[in-house]
C-alpha cells in the first residue's frame, strides 16, 4: 500500500510544475497544457483522499473536474484557434491589444 | 348648497390655457390666421361663459352669495391643514372676471392687427392667453393659495412678454427687473399666509375672514396689523407701489399690446383686488389700513410728478398707471374699497384705452415713441385720435366721462370718511388729478397737434414689399427699434421705416379702441354718486361684499359713516358737490396750462426747464430711485455675490471640492492602475502568490494549532 503522502507530494509537484510552466511559457497552447496539468494534480489528489477515507464524494468531484476541463479545452482550444487565425501568432504577449 | 347652481366656473380659467397650449406647441407650425383664430376662440369663449355666468349670478339668492365651487383637495397635510381647489363668486370676483374677460379679449383682438408683422407671433399668443390663464385663477381662487398660484403665474407671464423681444437687452433686463422686484413683495405675501394658516389653520376666504371677524379690532400692532402689511407689501410689488413700483416704468419695453392688457389693466391691479378682498383683514388692522392709504397718496402724487417731463409716450402712461393706482390703493387705504375697484373698472378702460391709442400711434410712425418727434397727427389719424380724446378727457377727470366719477367718488371718500380718511389725503389727491391732467393733455397736445416734428432721417420711401404696403404702415420696421436690429430674421426688411407718409391702424386694431371707447364713457354712469342725482349703484353692487363681514366690526367701533352723512345729507351733499366742483377745475386749469405750454407758447416749457434745473433734473431722472436702489441694494448684492459667494465660496470651496475629488482619484487611480497591466502572466503570478501567502498562513497556524 502506497502510503498517502507520496500521492499528495507527486500532486504537488505536477501542481508547482503547471504554475511554474504556466508563468514561464510563452507559447499560449504550453500554457492551456499547464491549466490540464494543474487540474489533474488536483484531480490526483482528491482521487487519493478518497480511496484513503473510503468516500466518495473525491471521486464524484474529479468527474466533476473532468467535465469542465472538457469544456473548458473545447471553448479555449476555439479561442486559440481564432486568435491564431487572427494573429497568426501563439506568443502570448503579443496577444495585447486590449493592453492599456 | 345642493340647490346652488353649477357654474362650471372652473372652465373660464381653463379655457385660455387651452389656447396658449395649442398656440405654444403646435403655433410654430400653424400659419397665422390660425394662430389668431385659436388665441381669440378660446379666450372669447372665456369672455362669453363669463358673461352667461354674471346672467346666472343675477338670480341668486343673497344667501347663495358668496357662490363656492369645490373642485377637488388639493393639499392635504393631516388633519391640521388642507387646500381645496376651487372657485370663489361674489360680486368682486365678478366685477373683476368681467373686467380681466372682457377688456382681454379686446386686447387680444387689437394684437391681431399689431403683432401681424412681428416675429413670434404664435409665442406671443401663447403667453397672452396663459396671462388670462392665471389672471383668471387668481381673480377667482377661493383661498390665498390658489390666487398665489395666480399671482406667480400673471408674474411669470409678465416676464415673459416684457421680455418678449428678448433679443434687444433692456428688454431682457426689464423682464428681469419686472420678476426680481415682484419676488420681494412675493415672500412677504408668503409670509402674510403663514401668518394665517399659523392662525386660523386655513387660507379659505370664508373661513378666513369669519375668523378674523370674531375678533377684536386691533388697537395697536398686533398679529392682524402684521398679517395685513405683509399682504400689503405683497400688493405695493404686483401693483406698482412705493418701494416696489420701479418695474413697471421699465416693463414698457413689452409690445405695447401688452402694456395695455398687464402692466394698465389687469395685473396691476391684483394688488387692489388683494387688499379689497382681504378687507375684512385691513378693517381689523387699522394701523395697517391708515399705511396702505399713505402709500397709496405718495404713490400718486410722486409719480404724476415724475409723468410731467417723461417723453416717451409710453413712459407717460405708465407712470400714470402708477399715480392711478395709487389712487387705487388710497381708496382701500380709507377704506372705500368699492371706490377703490370702481376706479380699478373704469381705469381698466381708459387705461388700456391710452395704451392702445399709444400703440396705434406708434404703429403708424413705424415705431416712434418719443413724443417731441410726433405732433400735428390729428388729421392723419382720426380715429385714434378720437378715441384717445376720450381717453384723455375720462382720465383727466372732465365729467360725464368714467374717471370723473371713480376719480371722484374716491376723493371724496378720502376727504369724507371719518375714521380713515383726512384732508390731507384729499389735497394730494387732488394736486394729482391736476398733474393728471396736465400731463395727460401735455402728451395729447404733443401727439396730436402742432406741426410734425420730424426724426432727422428720413426720405427713401423704399416700397418695403408690397404686402403691407397699404395698412400695415411699416410695422415691419418693428415697433420696437431694438428688435429690427438684432432680429434680422424675422424682419427681413431693413431700417427705412421712419419718416414717410402715416397710415391709420387696420381696423381689427380700432375696432378695440372704440369699444373701449364706449366704455370710458359709459362705465362711470354706474357709479354716479347721489349728490349728482345718481345712485351709486356699483357701490351697492359691491356692499355685500365689503360691510357684511365688518358689520360687528364698524358697530364695535363705532366709526360708521353713514349715520354721520345721514345726519346732515343736504350739507354733506353740498360739500360732495363742492369738491367735485374743485376736482373738474383742477382738471380745468391742467388742460389749460397744457394748452399754454405746449399748443399756444411751445418755446415756454424749455425756459421754465432751465429756469428751474434742479427740479426738472430730479424729474427727469425720476428722483434717482434707480441709481439709488443700484447704490444701496443692487450694486452691495452683486459685488457681494461676485466676491463673497462667486469667487469665494462657489469657486473657492464647491468648486475646490469637485475638482479635488476629481484630481485626488486621478492621482490615486495613476497609481493602482498598474496592478491591471493587461498580462496574464502578471496576474497568474499574483494569484500564485496569493494562493502561496494562503498555504503558507494555513501551515503556519497548522504549527501553531
Amino acid at each position: 500500500m502506497i502510503p498517502l503522502s507520496w500521492y499528495l507530494i507527486l500532486g504537488a509537484i505536477l501542481f508547482a510544475i503547471g504554475v511554474a510552466s504556466f508563468l514561464i511559457k510563452r507559447n499560449i497552447i504550453t500554457i492551456f497544457m499547464s491549466i490540464e496539468l494543474m487540474l489533474n494534480a488536483v484531480n490526483l489528489t482528491f482521487i487519493a483522499f478518497a480511496s484513503h477515507w473510503h468516500q466518495v464524494s473525491g471521486q464524484v468531484f474529479v468527474f466533476f473536474v473532468m467535465v469542465v476541463a472538457a469544456a473548458e479545452a473545447a471553448v479555449g482550444l476555439a479561442i486559440i484557434l481564432a486568435v491564431f487565425r487572427s494573429r497568426e501568432t501563439l506568443n502570448v504577449d503579443q496577444v495585447n491589444l486590449l493592453k492599456l | 348648497m345642493t340647490s346652488t347652481p353649477n357654474f362650471y366656473l372652473w372652465l373660464i380659467p381653463i379655457l385660455p390655457l387651452i389656447g396658449s397650449a395649442i398656440n405654444g406647441i403646435f403655433g410654430k407650425r400653424f400659419p397665422r390666421t390660425l394662430v389668431a383664430s385659436i388665441a381669440l376662440l378660446f379666450p372669447g369663449a372665456a369672455l362669453l361663459q363669463a358673461f352667461w355666468v354674471a346672467a346666472q349670478f343675477a338670480h341668486l339668492e343673497q344667501t347663495q352669495i358668496p357662490h363656492i365651487e369645490r373642485l377637488f383637495a388639493w393639499i392635504e397635510a393631516g388633519q391640521a391643514f388642507h387646500v381645496e381647489y376651487g372657485f370663489y363668486l361674489d360680486q368682486l370676483s365678478l366685477t373683476m372676471l368681467l373686467i380681466v374677460t372682457g377688456i382681454g379679449f379686446l386686447i387680444h383682438i387689437y394684437s391681431v392687427g399689431y403683432m401681424a408683422e412681428e416675429g413670434g407671433y404664435y409665442r406671443f399668443f401663447s403667453y397672452l392667453n396663459l396671462f388670462m390663464f392665471f389672471m383668471l385663477t387668481l381673480v377667482l381662487a377661493h383661498n390665498y393659495l390658489l390666487m398665489f398660484v395666480g399671482w406667480e403665474g400673471v408674474g411669470l407671464a409678465s416676464y415673459l412678454l416684457i421680455g418678449f423681444f428678448f433679443l434687444k437687452d433692456s428688454a431682457a433686463q426689464a423682464g428681469k427687473k419686472a420678476f426680481i422686484t415682484n419676488r420681494v413683495g412675493d415672500f412677504a405675501f408668503l409670509l402674510g399666509m403663514f401668518q394665517i394658516i399659523q392662525h386660523f389653520g386655513t387660507l379659505d376666504y370664508d373661513k378666513v375672514f369669519k375668523g378674523i371677524s370674531s375678533l377684536p379690532v386691533e388697537a395697536g400692532v398686533g398679529f392682524l396689523t402684521a398679517t395685513a402689511l405683509l399682504m400689503m407689501v405683497g400688493a405695493t410689488g404686483k401693483s406698482a407701489q412705493i418701494p416696489l413700483y420701479v418695474w413697471l416704468p421699465d416693463a414698457m419695453e413689452g409690445p405695447t399690446p401688452v402694456s395695455a392688457l398687464i402692466h394698465a389693466a389687469t395685473m396691476v391691479t391684483a394688488g387692489i383686488y388683494m387688499i379689497a378682498r382681504s378687507n375684512v383683514l385691513f378693517l381689523h388692522a387699522p394701523m395697517a389700513l391708515r399705511v396702505v392709504a399713505i402709500i397709496g397718496a405718495l404713490t400718486a402724487i410722486f409719480a404724476a410728478s415724475i409723468g410731467l417731463v417723461q417723453t416717451d409716450i409710453k413712459r407717460v402712461l405708465a407712470y400714470s398707471t402708477v399715480s392711478q393706482l395709487g389712487y387705487m390703493f388710497m381708496a382701500c387705504g380709507v377704506a372705500a374699497f368699492s371706490a377703490g375697484i370702481f376706479h380699478l373698472m373704469t381705469h381698466a378702460f381708459f387705461k388700456a384705452l391710452l395704451f392702445l391709442a399709444a400703440g396705434s400711434v406708434i404703429h403708424s410712425l413705424g415705431g416712434e415713441q418719443d413724443m417731441r418727434h410726433m405732433g400735428g397727427l390729428r388729421k392723419l389719424i382720426p380715429w385714434t385720435f378720437w378715441t384717445m380724446t376720450i381717453a384723455t378727457f375720462a382720465i383727466a377727470g372732465f365729467p360725464p366721462l368714467s374717471g370723473f366719477f371713480s376719480k371722484d367718488e374716491i376723493l371724496w371718500k378720502a376727504f369724507s370718511d371719518q375714521t380713515h380718511g383726512s384732508w390731507v389725503f384729499w389735497l394730494i389727491g387732488w394736486i394729482t388729478a391736476g398733474m393728471t391732467s396736465f400731463y395727460m393733455f401735455r402728451l395729447w397736445f404733443l401727439t396730436f397737434f402742432g406741426e410734425r416734428r420730424q426724426p432727422v432721417h428720413n426720405e427713401h420711401e423704399e416700397p418695403t414689399g408690397a404686402v403691407h404696403a397699404p395698412n400695415a404702415a411699416r410695422a415691419d420696421v418693428g415697433h420696437q427699434s431694438g428688435l429690427k436690429s438684432s432680429d434680422a430674421g424675422s424682419h427681413g426688411h431693413g431700417d427705412h421705416g421712419h419718416g414717410g407718409h402715416v397710415h391709420e391702424s387696420p381696423w381689427v386694431m380700432l375696432g378695440p379702441l372704440v369699444v373701449l371707447a364706449l366704455g370710458s364713457i359709459v362705465m362711470g354712469w354706474v357709479g354716479i354718486p347721489e349728490a349728482l342725482g345718481g345712485h351709486n349703484k356699483f357701490d351697492q353692487f359691491l356692499t355685500p361684499v365689503f360691510h357684511t363681514s365688518s358689520e360687528p366690526a364698524r358697530s364695535a367701533e363705532n366709526f360708521s359713516t353713514e349715520p354721520q352723512r345721514s345726519q346732515n345729507p343736504a350739507s354733506e351733499k353740498a360739500l360732495e358737490l363742492e369738491l367735485a366742483t374743485a376736482s373738474v377745475g383742477v382738471a380745468v386749469l391742467g388742460f389749460l396750462l397744457a394748452w399754454l405750454l405746449y399748443h399756444r407758447r411751445t418755446e415756454l416749457p424749455d425756459r421754465i426747464a432751465a429756469s428751474m434745473r434742479a427740479a426738472y433734473g430730479a424729474l427727469l431722472n425720476k428722483y434717482w430711485v434707480d441709481e439709488a436702489y443700484y447704490a444701496t441694494l443692487i450694486n452691495p448684492i452683486v459685488n457681494g455675490s461676485r466676491a463673497v459667494l462667486w469667487r469665494g465660496i462657489d469657486v473657492g470651496i464647491i468648486d475646490a471640492l469637485v475638482n479635488g475629488a476629481g484630481t485626488a482619484s486621478k492621482g490615486i487611480s495613476g497609481v493602482t492602475r498598474r496592478m491591471q497591466s493587461g498580462s496574464i502572466r502578471s496576474y497568474a503570478g499574483w494569484v500564485a502568490l496569493g494562493a502561496a501567502c494562503v498555504v503558507a498562513f494555513m501551515i503556519w497556524m497548522g504549527l501553531h494549532a
